[in-house]
């Protein structure tokens, strides 16, 4: 049995769950194949046994996820026999538009957020639930587990409902939708522990093993396929890493590390002296800049 | 304290976690103290440590040093004016303990962000300078704490370094508290002096306080035994949703609210009296002997009894109160007041129902805990009154049990959450009151006049044409051989409602007057046409939830402003225009057009003539008629 806090933190993630099922008309699962999504999905699962889940999963894919990844969510999808949507911003990628070509930024607003946007749209979902966690960053501290979104999937800071007690506010009109935070309270560790508590499947990426990178903006970048550009003469060297955080492979900074059992990870994270964004190539910018993308809408 | 006392080893169970609050006023360092406690137990992230540095040097307010505070305010315009206005969630975590801090703003206006934050709260950290001693927040912090169900204090007095670490200001000030603290609920109240910028007696404890024997802070958190809350022991199951798994599987998902229940153990529906016994306790993890307060679990019952969403499972022997009226605490949280009589969505537990203050019985003072007289609540006003709902809901009073005696109103029209809502007391319980069965009832009245009895509303501004295309449908249908009856806003206000004027409130309460007249209408069997400017969708929604489904038909007479000022039939705009009226609508008071209703006349184009006819063929083709 995992620790009282990690079961307590269990019970509050199926009690929000199973409230989204009974309010909402039609809930959807973001899926990002990453480890937050992982415990997400093995909650939902949880929640809703012995019944299959009620709402499908939705992973927008922006095609430069690491190819393990993608390996990795079709088994998923197939091991519990799920309703797994993808959805790609076609229009995006006639552009051409991509990490490398088109800057994190760009790349991010089109094949990310207006991905999203353009996938809740077209299937009409009412409710999505998100992996995001308060510990992740400073302005995520104050979001709401109900994240109340006006027609458009605009966030306004000052339009968020108080949340008392357990009671969530689910009405919306129709156009307006909400984004649930099912994991806000979470931490990074909390993650990692009840991963090896459950015995939950992750993608192997997230354990350490000999891997091609190369180095870029003091970033070590996974050499995933022939799309990364390499100066010449330059080849990637072997390294032993792994990934805190897993999105599009030119945008993942990998870190060093000997941990390739979830016990190690677990110990690891223990000590860990740097925070798990760090890794992240797109909010370091600013330390508001995180907000600023949440506006827009992305989560 | 030395790194590796942080590490705990794999496997311990008994770890568990403790959710407690930080108040206090800005100047008294609640975010300095929340920032230390992270920095001191190595949970502040290096990356992250650069990023304050670089904060503090920018925003910072302690010269050189790093400024804690910084690592908690969010919200970039909070950084910049230095004050935190919303609920911030803080983690982290010891060998013992996992700790989550809900950080709230300390003025008077953000009272409803500290309710917030107090309301999953199991412990309070009240701060109090050293230098000023216990102030009129002290006393307000600590009123909504216990009024929260907060048992469990800390008196952190903070600042003690700028009393030269004495021990006589820390005396008089736990004296002091110790008297405000008689006259609260509060079950320990632990004093600690400290400095939250220094670092003494918050991770660890301070030479500089060589008289102070008890614990540090951190120490104390770990450590205080909050199971000992008047945590009810009462079971109470409130279902969440029923989950139907194939043909044979009927299971009832939810968390158990406080109590325990055991596989076999006698249940009974709270509103329905049914009873069962618990067949399994189902979790994916495999079916349980026995599931405890806090459990996320799915029961299935021996019999098929009727159970849904909002239904509460209780012991025989012990159940909660099932009542449609109850006196509550509640905490306004919306600008817009309090209407008494307005009807809200009332949310508590699983169960919505639509409800309403009937009326206040006293308004309280946060600063100085008095009750005062108050016609209605405000934005972070706090008060007691009479409610009341459509339907008799399952509760125990708040002080019992804090999951099954809350509750938040919902405004229909806007969705704001507008309140929340602590119940005291059943007035009115469902057993107390038996409905004089009607041998004769609506379909038999109906029946004998060969109609299907119905309130068709006309909604619109004043001088829209509803008076007028009111008394055509009324004709048509007469020449039918209906039987129908007109009430008009004129007429009703020369006698039913001749006592009330034009305000918000009156307003709601014509409304109400009248929806309650249309149904007794309806239930006679009539056609009841009612016109009135109706101008707040919530109270057309009322009117609404009080007949049957099919038996309210909102009609909007749709007619532009101006066109309705040119036409003035009685010249009421010249005069609201001029200001000799006041609170008229589509001037000086709002209008909210229906979203969605059954009819929608626009007067532009079409005859009254016409338009009467429209609402005719929507009764024939609907088989009213």
């Amino acid at each position: 049995m995992p620790p009282r806090h990690l079961k307590r933190l269990e019970s509050e993630s199926i009690e929000i769950m199973r409230d989204v099922v009974a309010e909402f008309k039609k809930p959807v699962m973001l899926y990002s194949i990453g480890k937050d999504s992982s415990v997400m999905l093995h909650l939902a699962v949880k929640a809703f046994h012995p019944a299959k889940l009620p709402f499908p999963l939705l992973h927008v894919d922006t095609t430069w996820k690491f190819r393990e990844m993608i390996v990795f969510r079709d088994a998923t999808a197939r091991r519990l026999a799920l309703d797994l949507v993808v959805h790609v911003n076609q229009d995006g990628l006639a552009r051409g538009i991509g990490p490398i070509s088109s800057g994190s930024s760009l790349h991010t607003q089109v094949m990310k957020t207006d991905a999203l946007k353009q996938a809740l749209d077209l299937y009409g979902f009412d409710a999505a639930f998100g992996g995001a966690r308060r510990d992740e960053e400073k302005s995520r501290a104050k979001e709401r587990i109900f994240s109340f979104r006006s027609a458009g999937h605009a966030w306004d800071p000052r339009n968020q409902r108080p949340e008392l007690w357990n009671l969530f506010n689910t009405r919306i009109h129709r156009g307006e939708t909400m984004r649930v935070f099912a994991l806000s309270n979470w931490t990074e560790l909390d993650i990692w522990e009840y991963i090896m508590w459950e015995r939950i499947p992750v993608v192997p990426l997230y354990f350490a093993k000999p891997r091609p990178v190369v180095r870029r903006q003091d970033a070590l970048i996974m050499v995933d396929d022939d799309r990364l550009p390499l100066q010449p003469g330059e080849v990637p060297e072997m390294k032993m890493i792994r990934f805190r955080t897993l999105g599009c492979y030119p945008l993942s900074g990998a870190i060093e590390s000997a941990a390739d059992t979830i016990e190690d990870v677990v110990e690891e994270m223990r000590s860990a002296r740097l925070s798990e964004r760090q890794g992240r190539l797109i909010d370091n910018d600013d330390s508001a800049s995180m907000e600023m993308k949440k506006r827009e809408g992305y989560f | 304290m030395d790194g590796g006392t942080f590490l705990r080893p794999i496997g311990d169970e008994t770890k568990d976690l403790l959710r407690f609050i930080t108040c206090g006023s800005v100047d008294d360092g609640k975010s300095t103290l929340i920032g230390r406690l992270l920095h001191d137990s190595r949970l502040i992230a290096e990356d992250q440590l650069e990023a304050l540095a670089r904060d503090s040097a920018r925003h910072g307010t302690n010269g050189e040093k790093l400024d804690f505070a910084l690592l908690v305010d969010g919200l970039q315009a909070e950084r910049e004016q230095g004050i935190t206005i919303d609920v911030a969630y803080r983690f982290f975590t010891t060998a013992r303990r996992s700790f989550m801090v809900a950080d709230t703003p300390g003025h008077e206006q953000y009272t409803r962000n500290m309710a917030t934050g107090a309301s999953q709260a199991q412990l309070a950290v009240i701060l109090v300078d050293a230098r000023k001693g216990l102030t009129v927040q002290t006393r307000r912090h600590s009123f909504i704490c216990s009024l929260l169900g907060i048992r469990h204090v800390v008196l952190a007095v903070n600042k003690i370094d700028l009393v030269g670490y004495r021990q006589e200001p820390f005396d008089r000030i736990v004296a002091e508290y110790q008297a405000l603290a008689a006259t609260l609920r509060f079950a320990s109240v632990v004093p600690i002096p400290l400095s939250a910028r220094d670092g003494d007696n918050v991770t660890q404890c301070s030479s500089r306080t060589e008289w102070y024997r008890g614990p540090c802070l951190l120490d104390h958190l770990e450590r205080v035994d909050i199971g000992a809350e008047a945590e009810s022991a009462r079971f109470r199951f409130p279902v969440q949703w029923v989950n139907r798994s194939g043909a044979d599987f009927r299971g009832y998902a939810g968390t158990v609210a406080s109590g325990r229940i055991a596989a076999g153990d006698e249940v009974v529906v709270a509103a329905s009296g049914a009873r069962s016994r618990v067949q399994r306790i189902v979790t994916y993890d495999g079916d349980l002997s026995d599931a405890e307060a806090g459990s996320a679990i799915t029961i299935t019952l021996d019999d098929d009894i009727d159970v849904g969403r909002g239904d509460i499972l209780a012991r025989p022997d012990d159940l909660p109160e099932v009542a449609d009226q109850f006196t509550a605490h509640i905490i306004w949280m919306d600008q817009d007041a309090l209407v008494i009589g307005r009807s809200y969505v009332l949310r508590i537990g699983t169960q919505s129902v639509t409800g309403s203050v009937t009326s206040i019985e006293h308004k309280i003072d946060v600063n100085t805990g008095e009750h005062v007289a108050a016609p209605t609540f405000g934005l972070n006003e706090i008060g007691f009154c009479n409610m009341a709902t459509a339907l008799p809901v399952s509760f125990d009073p708040y002080e019992s049990n804090r999951r099954t005696g809350s509750f938040i109103l919902i405004d229909r029209y806007s969705n704001r959450t507008m309140a929340a809502g602590m119940i005291a007391y059943a007035s009115r319980r469902a057993a107390d009151v038996s409905w004089q069965p009607l041998t004769v009832g609506k379909a038999q009245r109906a029946g004998l006049k060969h109609q299907k009895p119905c309130i068709i509303w006309l909604t619109g501004l004043s001088g829209a044409g509803k008076s007028t295309i009111a008394n055509l449908i009324d004709q048509k249908l007469f020449v039918f051989g209906r039987h129908t009856i007109l009430l008009d806003g004129d007429n009703i206000r020369h006698g039913l409602s001749r006592d009330l004027g034009f305000s918000e409130a009156d307003r709601v309460e014509n409304i109400r007057r009248v929806g309650e007249v249309a149904k007794l209408m309806v239930d006679a069997g009539l056609i009841v046409i009612c016109s009135f400017i109706s101008p707040y969708q919530a109270e057309r929604d009322m009117a609404r939830s009080l007949v049957g489904e099919g038996e309210f038909i909102e009609v909007h007479v749709d007619t532009p402003v101006d066109e309705c000022a040119r036409r003035d039939p009685k010249g009421l705009y010249a005069k609201a225009r001029s200001g000799q009226i006041r609170n008229f609508t589509g001037i000086d008071a709002p209008y909210e057009a229906p979203a969605a209703p059954e009819i929608h006349l626009a007067t532009a184009d079409e005859t009254p003539e016409r338009l009467a006819d429209r609402v005719i063929r929507f009764l024939t083709d609907r088989d009213y008629l």
